[in-house]
């Protein structure tokens, strides 16, 4: 993985992990300026990258207000997709009468748009925390149930013989086994459910919600006011990225003997 | 060590029946008409059929068969981690019924955790069997240094080599010092030099402990090399075919390889191979 010679001063420059992607994010803004210019597109459609930094100097109070709504509820909604995914992937992979029968259902129910059913969580449970924390728990459980039995699958059957011969009980085989080897492909699964999450605390705040980013991005397209709703956008994106980066550090402190740390791309819906 | 004995014992596939068992002093695995059927959707594979083979304490049995015969199937047998379709399994006189306390194994991967030291994987036995942390971990410390690991006891796997890495499984499935070692191809997966070398030292450290062990191998020459005794298997479903007395002396070196009586037997055993092939 050397760098050939002509790029060493590049390379030495991006050591720094941050700085590559960051010169892209100029690069596409300044695209964006000069889109914007060129082709004379009104303000209405696409805002100037100048007008979107104005919306958020001028903004940034209420931005950051209506971020923490849309964060707790991400944070519940993640914190319910471990609690439930991470059990219910050690069920799964455990046995093959639960697989049969849950993991068919499971992949199902990842087709049913979530988008549709978030109204009838609002009608269920009304206006407020509840119904955006369970979008967000409907949408990051998947990725940690997949990953999770995917993880918990990938122990090496001489292994899971080798502490059978040392007679270890099931909770042993887990603490010193399965868990430890199913960690890195777990993380990987936490860190797609978290970003997915984000995008699930939006969709019902959309719905049925007077606060939070989602909330902010419709009443601003409402309006037609577009620096704001791009400003909304990017305060998202932040908080979409510092939980992903946050959960990569807890990643580092945890899983320290995966050697190949790869950047997980994170999908989203 | 072992009362030499003349003569080549046989059992020719013709004397597969009920074999006459001679007493023996109480051997320390006991195995009696055993056969082996797993039973899946896809139907049945009778894998071992009426096996039958008694080992004594402190002795070497080298097992070779052709690939698929169910040689790791008796070892995970012998192991109590699988159930046998009829027959029995004794260990100092008891059935076997669940993993035995007094036996240590090795698989061809070393299967060592990622996320332990060389020394915690060492010590796995000792944390799964609760036993005494401090005074195993001496034990643990020594049998690295006897398998030429000093100073690599608090690296991780990745920063062993293959061969490495295999003498700290065997560390590992000696740290409860049990008397059986059940080894499945352990060196199959090293290189030509260091399985040589790995070959001399087991042979060391089963001239050293006076452990029973029970070594699979398709190395014939490996196998000649090692063991008291070889038993040939036959292909699935596997039977006892021929088993060999080695009478060479010990300590045995790599030179011996090269001698008429090695040479001889290895000859004799490949023999039994000779109309399906290579061996695995
Ligand atoms: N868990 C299992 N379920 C079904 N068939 C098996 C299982 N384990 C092994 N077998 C079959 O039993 C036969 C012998 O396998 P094995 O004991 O691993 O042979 P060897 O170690 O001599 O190569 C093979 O045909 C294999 O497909
Ligand atoms: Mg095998």
């Amino acid at each position: 993985m050397r760098a050939r010679a002509g790029r060493v001063s590049l390379r030495a420059m991006g050591d720094a992990a941050w700085l590559r992607p960051a010169l892209l994010l100029v690069i596409i803004v300044a695209l964006w300026a000069l889109a914007v210019q060129i082709f004379n597109i009104p303000a209405y459609l696409i805002p100037r990258p100048l007008d979107v930094a104005e919306a958020m100097v001028d903004q940034w109070q209420t931005l950051l207000a209506e971020a923490v709504p849309t964060t707790l509820a991400t944070l519940g909604g993640f914190a319910l997709s471990v609690a439930v995914g991470i059990p219910l992937a050690m069920l799964i992979a455990g046995s093959r009468t639960v697989e049969s029968y849950v993991y068919p259902l499971l992949v199902f129910s990842q087709s049913v748009p979530k988008v549709a059913i978030a109204p009838l969580l609002v009608v269920w449970f009304g206006f407020g925390m509840l119904p955006k924390v369970l979008t967000a728990f409907l949408l990051g459980v998947f990725p940690i149930v997949v990953s999770g039995v995917q993880g918990f699958k990938s122990v090496d059957p001489e292994m899971r013989d080798l502490v059978r011969s040392m007679r270890a009980d099931w909770l042993q085989s887990f603490a010193y086994v399965n868990l430890p080897q199913a960690l890195p492909s777990i993380f990987s699964g936490l860190k797609v459910s978290v970003t997915l999450a984000v995008v699930g605390a939006v969709v019902g705040e959309f719905v049925g919600a007077n606060s939070g980013i989602g909330f902010v991005l419709q009443r601003s397209i409402g309006n037609f006011e577009l620096p704001t709703m791009f400003a909304a956008l990017v305060i998202l994106a932040l908080i979409g990225v510092i939980l992903f980066w946050l959960i990569e550090l807890v990643e580092r402190i945890v899983v320290p003997w995966q050697a190949s740390r790869r950047v997980d791309v994170a999908a989203t819906a | 060590m072992r009362i030499a004995t003349s003569r080549v014992a046989e059992t020719g596939p013709a004397a597969a029946g009920p074999v006459p068992i001679p007493p023996v002093a109480a051997p320390l695995i006991g195995i009696r008409d055993l056969s082996k059927t797993y039973r899946t959707k896809a139907g049945e594979t009778p894998t071992l059929s009426s096996v039958s083979l008694d080992v004594r304490a402190g002795e070497f049995v080298a097992v070779v068969g052709p690939s698929g015969c169910g040689k790791s199937t008796l070892m995970k047998l012998v192991a109590g981690l699988i159930p046998a379709t009829s027959g029995e399994i004794s260990i100092e006189g008891r059935p076997v019924r669940e993993p035995p306390d007094d036996v240590g194994i090795v698989f061809q991967s070393p299967v060592l955790l990622a996320w332990r030291s060389v020394l915690g994987n060492v010590m796995l036995p000792v944390d799964v069997r609760r036993l005494d942390r401090a005074r195993y971990r001496e034990r643990a410390l020594q049998l690295l240094e006897t398998a030429g690991l000093k100073g690599f006891e608090t690296r991780y796997p990745w920063q062993l080599s293959g061969g490495m890495q295999q003498r700290a499984a065997i560390c590992r499935a000696l740290v409860h010092d049990p008397a059986i070692l059940l080894m499945d191809e352990p060196f199959g997966a090293l290189d030509a030099m260091t399985r040589e070398h790995m070959n001399v030292e087991l042979q060391r450290i089963h001239g050293a402990t006076g452990k029973t062990i029970l070594f699979i191998t398709h190395s014939i020459p490996e196998a000649v090399f090692l063991a008291d005794r070889v038993v040939v298997m036959s292909p699935r479903p596997g039977r006892i075919e021929a088993v060999y007395d080695v009478e060479l002396p010990r300590p045995r070196d790599l030179e011996m390889m090269g001698e008429r009586g090695f040479i001889a037997l290895v000859k004799r055993i490949r023999g039994h191979f000779a109309a399906i092939g290579a061996l695995d």
